[in-house]
């Protein structure tokens, strides 16, 4: 659904477009819906029916599969009466012991860093969201939160391991391990928490850092504009 | 549309991009910190061109040894065997499994290269002050954003390799040093995604749009 820039609707927030900076003012949106940049089509705001509840019930979940994820084997193989198998953190481990540890610096970052502390800094928002005066830091953990959202690369992962399993099979006898499973779940959990939270919700509930809302710089009628919610 | 458009950075303010509050900033010149969040403002990413641009070129640069040396030494009842990117790609396809074959060709091979070509494209028309044709400029910027990540690929396949194939002595895999100058590639050109500020495409246009006007 677009959203019209509309004069007469002066009540509604005024915001510029993040890829254009075209300023405009997103009306209230109905539950589902979406507001797109006019002129460029990026997407302004969404309107998730549950903002809070429901990202915080799937960041537990991802949370508790995390955990299975990395401590579970991802992938074993059996050949010649020998058997081995490997974590996630245990293939950067090995990685950094065949003389790559800048590789496996990266690999640990994407693989487990990245999602860990975008699981951490997520559940810390979420839980201090739900009760309203929110503190000022909870802003500052929502911005490394949505900055580790690109580095947190399960999709890519999954696809890696099963490209490696198929390429070592013609080798080895190779089988999936529960860590597997594991990372499919979180391949559609990460992306269901990202489409179910609306930060504009939290921003809205945020205590200013400059103070109180109501003491914000004089001489910005567009700022007052935000504030009225 | 475009020549009537009015921007926040036209009209006086500074968009918070991590909180998206509109502020007047108190000093054009140096627009401060978020009075919500607390960020610091910029109308716009600083020295986002010359930024990207090293990155792009560093990113470039590296992108010839990932694809010339090997990512993995396969050790096999006592003689090693280099494999590259593209190697890696044959294998898959004269294994039998075509698609995957295809699914690494374009992570690791094209997806870099249309990567830099588009940045190089985005910087330059940028630079250029090129109008029109914004909305598409745009649209390829949010695919570079997108399928950046999907690079990664090859290094996950190396790095699982690496970590199940040790069955010293009859069978081992090793990392070549070409995985190192990939992930590099990805790494780069995913921070010069971030780096580079879609708002200067739209800018230029703009700038295009009155000086014709």
């Amino acid at each position: 659904m677009a959203s019209k820039v509309n004069p007469d609707a002066s009540a509604d927030p005024l915001i510029a477009c993040d890829e254009c900076d075209l300023l405009q003012r997103v009306p209230p949106l109905p539950i589902g819906a979406k507001a797109r940049c006019p002129r460029c089509g990026s997407t302004l705001a969404t309107r998730p029916s549950d903002p809070i509840d429901l990202p915080l019930a799937l960041t537990v979940t991802a949370a508790i599969i995390f955990v299975v994820a990395n401590a579970a084997p991802m992938m074993g193989l059996s050949a010649v009466g020998r058997r081995a198998s490997t974590t996630i953190i245990g293939g950067a481990y090995e990685m950094w012991l065949q003389g790559e540890p800048i590789t496996a610096a990266i690999v640990a970052f994407c693989a487990v860093i990245a999602p860990a502390c975008y699981i951490l800094f997520m559940l810390t928002v979420l839980v201090a969201a739900r009760r309203p005066p929110v503190p000022y830091w909870v802003g500052e953990v929502l911005r490394w939160g949505l900055h580790m959202q690109p580095w947190s690369m399960f999709e890519v992962m999954l696809l890696g391991v099963l490209v490696a399993l198929i390429k070592i099979a013609e080798l080895a006898t190779v089988d999936p391990g529960i860590g597997m499973y594991a990372l499919g779940v979180l391949v559609v959990l990460f992306p269901a928490i990202a489409v179910t939270f609306d930060p504009r919700e939290v921003w809205n509930r945020v205590e200013w850092a400059e103070g109180e809302m109501p003491s914000a710089p004089p001489g910005s009628e567009t700022m007052r504009a935000e504030a009225t919610r | 549309m475009t020549a009537a458009a009015l921007t926040a950075a036209r009209a006086g303010l500074v968009s918070c991009e991590t909180c998206k509050l509109l502020s007047r900033p108190v000093h054009p010149d140096h627009a401060g910190h978020c009075p919500r969040c607390g960020a610091e403002l910029e109308s716009r990413r600083a020295n986002s061109i010359q930024y990207t641009w090293a990155l792009v070129i560093a990113a470039a640069i590296c992108y010839i040894p990932a694809n010339l040396l090997p990512v993995m030494n396969t050790t096999a009842f006592g003689s090693t065997e280099p494999d590259t990117i593209m190697g890696g790609v044959v294998f898959l396809y004269t294994s039998g499994s075509w698609p995957l074959a295809l699914i690494v060709l374009i992570a690791s091979v094209m997806v870099p290269l249309a990567k830099l070509i588009a940045l190089g494209y985005l910087l330059i028309t940028v630079q250029r002050g090129v109008p029109g044709g914004g909305r598409e400029r745009t649209r390829l910027y949010r695919m570079v954003e997108f399928i950046g990540r999907w690079s990664m690929l090859d290094v996950f396949v190396d790095t699982f390799t690496v970590a199940l194939v040790q069955l010293q002595p009859l069978m081992s895999v090793a990392p070549g040093p070409g995985v190192l100058f990939f992930a590099a590639v990805v790494v780069l050109t995913m921070i010069a995604a971030e780096t580079f500020d879609p708002r200067l495409i739209w800018d230029a246009g703009s700038q295009g749009e009155r000086q014709r006007g």
